[in-house]
């Protein structure tokens, strides 16, 4: 019996959890699997349907669309996040009253509320008003994001960068800051290079970080939703109609609550996919 | 089409199986681990780290893509993805 656990009262301790995420997570999960199976048309009344929404989301160039949207959208603002994030995170002093200050201006963009930038970018957008719309337009650029989709695009990404590439700096300098002294003195021992020091001490060790970083910002960017509703509505036309926008249109504009259940599943499933994918590569070396 | 409407949840009677199945997977898996502590843990096929655990995943997850996939490119019935599901979580559970 010695691979018994002798204490069984931590089963009590993590019971509260257990009840909360029950109600939070699975009892609402369970209810959108059984939706997606029905169709309903009020009154609480339910009609079996079998697989025929998952089988029409699966064959609709419209989630096909909005799903090709959100993965371009991920990839571009990981592929700009995470460099620009440790650069500026190995720019950022280690110590001394500065540091404090960029850590300070920092985290302010990721103590905005969501919807507030999204307000705030759209009003400094703006072509005829804004700031950066009427600064673009002065300047000879033809910017207009509510018209044209690549000016639409341009701004979600840029909003998006300056909203969370502070919480890639944050991590990486925390990762960073865990560094011990002794690894960079006996590099400059050997003569180490900045890029040498980079690629063999700075960056193996915030390798745990960054896959955080790594998930969080993927699993944030393809959720997105308020931001980009706030600064674009998906428009013009479905330009920047991401995932999230187009299942809510579907659920809330439409009130088709079966194919939306249905959606959220196989939203729900490649999130849960390229996770789990995420994690398994970027932990397969480390050692049990 | 029958009415099938049994509180505010809408359970059917396919879905709560589907979930009974969940439930009774996730039993049998702390059955086995009362009598084989540990998890098995192991590195498989890919070079993954696995315990019983992630292998069980593992083959929720690919039975959840095999039966979208089929739906996409076959269709109805589903029996054939659940077999291939079925075959597919004994080679995970034996090799990865």
């Amino acid at each position: 019996m010695s691979g018994r656990t002798p204490n069984q009262k931590a089963w009590w301790l993590v019971l509260p959890v257990v009840v909360l995420v029950a109600f939070n997570a699975v009892i609402p999960l369970m209810t959108v699997v059984n939706y997606s199976v029905q169709e309903t048309f009020g009154d609480n009344q339910f009609f079996f349907e079998g697989v025929t929404w998952f089988e029409q989301i699966l064959h609709s160039s419209r989630f096909h669309e909005a799903l090709q949207r959100q993965l371009l959208f991920t990839a571009i603002v990981l592929a700009i996040e995470l460099p620009l994030g440790v650069a500026i995170a190995l720019a950022m002093p280690r110590r001394g009253a500065w540091a404090s200050v960029c850590l300070v201006l920092m985290a302010m963009p990721l103590l905005i509320p969501w919807n507030v930038v999204g307000a705030m970018w759209n009003i400094l957008a703006l072509p005829d008003i804004g700031l950066l719309g009427h600064s673009l337009n002065a300047m000879g650029f033809d910017y207009n994001f509510t018209r044209q989709p690549l000016s639409a695009w341009l701004t979600l990404i840029t909003m998006d960068v300056w909203h969370w590439t502070s919480l890639v700096v944050l991590l990486a300098y925390a990762g960073l800051s865990a560094i011990p002294n002794a690894f960079y003195q006996a590099a400059r021992i050997d003569g180490a290079s900045g890029w040498a020091v980079f690629c063999f001490i700075q960056l193996p060790k915030m390798k745990r970080v960054l896959m955080i970083a790594v998930l969080l910002r993927f699993m944030d960017s393809f959720m997105i939703y308020t931001e980009a509703i706030v600064l674009t509505g998906g428009g013009p036309g479905n330009a920047t109609s991401l995932l999230s926008i187009d299942l809510v249109k579907i659920a809330l504009g439409q009130f088709d609550l079966g194919p939306a259940a249905a959606m959220s599943l196989i939203y729900f499933l490649i999130i849960l996919l390229l996770s789990w994918v995420f994690y398994t590569v970027m932990t397969r070396d480390e050692p049990q | 089409m029958e009415s099938t409407g049994l509180g505010w949840m809408a359970w059917t009677w396919q879905t709560a199986a589907f979930f009974i199945f969940i439930a009774a997977a996730l039993i049998a898996m702390g059955i086995w681990e009362r009598y084989a502590p540990g998890g098995n843990p192991r590195r498989g096929a890919f070079g993954i780290d696995t315990t019983r655990g992630d292998r069980l995943f593992i083959s929720l997850l690919a039975a959840a893509f095999v039966h979208l996939l089929w739906l996409a490119f076959i269709g109805t019935p589903l029996w054939g993805a659940t077999l291939l599901s079925a075959g597919l979580a004994v080679l995970v559970f034996r090799y990865v």
